[in-house]
């Protein structure tokens, strides 16, 4: 598969979010206003690309030689859970703009499900270093797509009268549901 | 909470993942049929049950600042003995189920019972607290999956409900089905529990 395909196909037609469901907490969390919705996306395509990377590496390197492929589970996330922390620090101390802005999305990102997802599915499809890379950068893209066109919606759903008992995360669901209909439109695109 | 309380409550007041607005990525993923569901359900519930009662048990030597890592640990390691007993001895159930059952390690409803309850309660009530709200989450799974699977294939645990004649509506089974049939779900649940007066939760 070239990388344009696997580019299109994880952003489009496999969207993280609205085709295989991973990363949903979040996306009803903190998707009430844009600019939340935004930096989330943007802590989730950072750490999601970083943590693929150092998966791949440590699942071909150190667990594939030693015959230790079930303990992937646990070691992956390990590693998210230490590379989460080692970004904050390293945030906090580097760059206080960008630490501000991403911050406080940091800690959430460890029990994203989109991020340990992610790392997975690389491992799933069998890819290689590159197309980890690219597989895994677009595929938190599509997650931040996602959950910014639908901060969109949900800025304007706050003026709309929904009935009482579907307020909230309901009508949030119910939204997305139409939403990840409008991506299935997308199939068909990439092969 | 009493023990009778602490069994029930995974039932109604806090049914994951409607009311607990947590797991949801579970819910929607694996429900494409009842026995999927069901099977989630399950080992759900089995890493739910150890996990709340092995962090009950270390609850007092974890300290505070490593809490999470710690419960993440825990956590991972019976995920990953579920992993290996589905694989063993269900094994056409763990290829359905893919990589949504190491997902069960981020699935917030075991860190969320993890920090709300087996850390700050003994080992007894930490376990049966993991198997009401395990079993609360193996239910709603059932009935997501259920409703799914007959409206989507027309069949129930694998057994055809309708006549020869029926088209199935295969949209249920598919992604928009997913988002759509747990939200009006929810909201069926936030109606009921609005005309019995309990305090809205959802907001």
């Amino acid at each position: 598969m070239n990388l344009i395909e696997l580019t299109l196909g994880a952003i489009f037609v496999n969207n993280i979010l609205l085709a295989q469901y991973l990363g949903n907490c979040p996306f009803c969390g903190v998707s009430k206003k844009l600019g939340t919705a935004a930096g989330m996306g943007a802590a989730v395509i950072f750490v999601a690309t970083l943590s693929s990377v150092f998966t791949w590496l440590a699942y071909h390197y150190i667990l594939v030689p030693q015959d230790l492929e079930f303990l992937k589970t646990l070691i992956f996330i390990l590693i998210i859970a230490a590379l989460v922390q080692f970004v904050e620090i390293f945030l906090k101390k580097q760059s206080r703009a960008l630490y501000e802005s991403l911050g406080i999305y940091l800690p959430l990102i460890t029990t994203n499900c989109a991020v340990m997802g992610i790392a997975l599915l690389n491992i799933k499809h069998g890819l290689g270093f590159w197309q980890t890379l690219v597989f895994s950068t677009s595929s938190a893209t599509g997650f931040a797509l996602a959950i910014i066109l639908f901060a969109g919606i949900r800025e304007r759903m706050f003026t709309s009268p929904v009935p009482q008992a579907m307020r909230g995360t309901a009508v949030a669901l119910v939204t997305a549901g139409i939403m990840s209909l409008a991506f299935l439109g997308f199939a068909g695109m990439v092969e | 909470m009493t023990l009778l309380q602490t069994l029930t409550h995974g039932f109604w007041r806090d049914l994951p993942p409607f009311r607990l607005v947590l797991g949801l990525c579970p819910a929607l993923a694996v429900t494409t049929a009842a026995e999927n569901g069901m099977g989630m359900g399950l080992a759900v519930t089995f890493v739910l049950i150890f996990s709340n009662m092995f962090i009950s048990i270390l609850r007092r030597v974890i300290p505070g600042k490593v809490r999470i890592a710690s419960y993440i640990v825990v956590i991972a390691t019976l995920v990953v003995l579920v992993e290996l007993f589905m694989k063993a001895f269900f094994f056409p159930l763990s290829q359905q189920l893919g990589i949504y059952i190491p997902l069960i390690v981020v699935n917030c409803i075991i860190l969320g019972r993890a920090e709300a309850f087996a850390s700050r309660n003994p080992v007894l009530p930490s376990m049966a607290d993991g198997l009401s709200v395990g079993l609360g989450f193996t239910l709603s799974l059932t009935l997501v999956g259920s409703l799914r699977e007959i409206l989507g294939s027309g069949t129930w645990f694998g057994m055809p409900v309708f006549g020869a004649g029926y088209e199935p509506f295969a949209f249920m089974v598919k992604a928009p089905g997913a988002f759509l049939c747990l939200g009006l779900l929810l909201g069926l649940m936030n109606a009921w529990s609005r005309k019995r007066g309990e305090i809205f939760i959802q907001t």
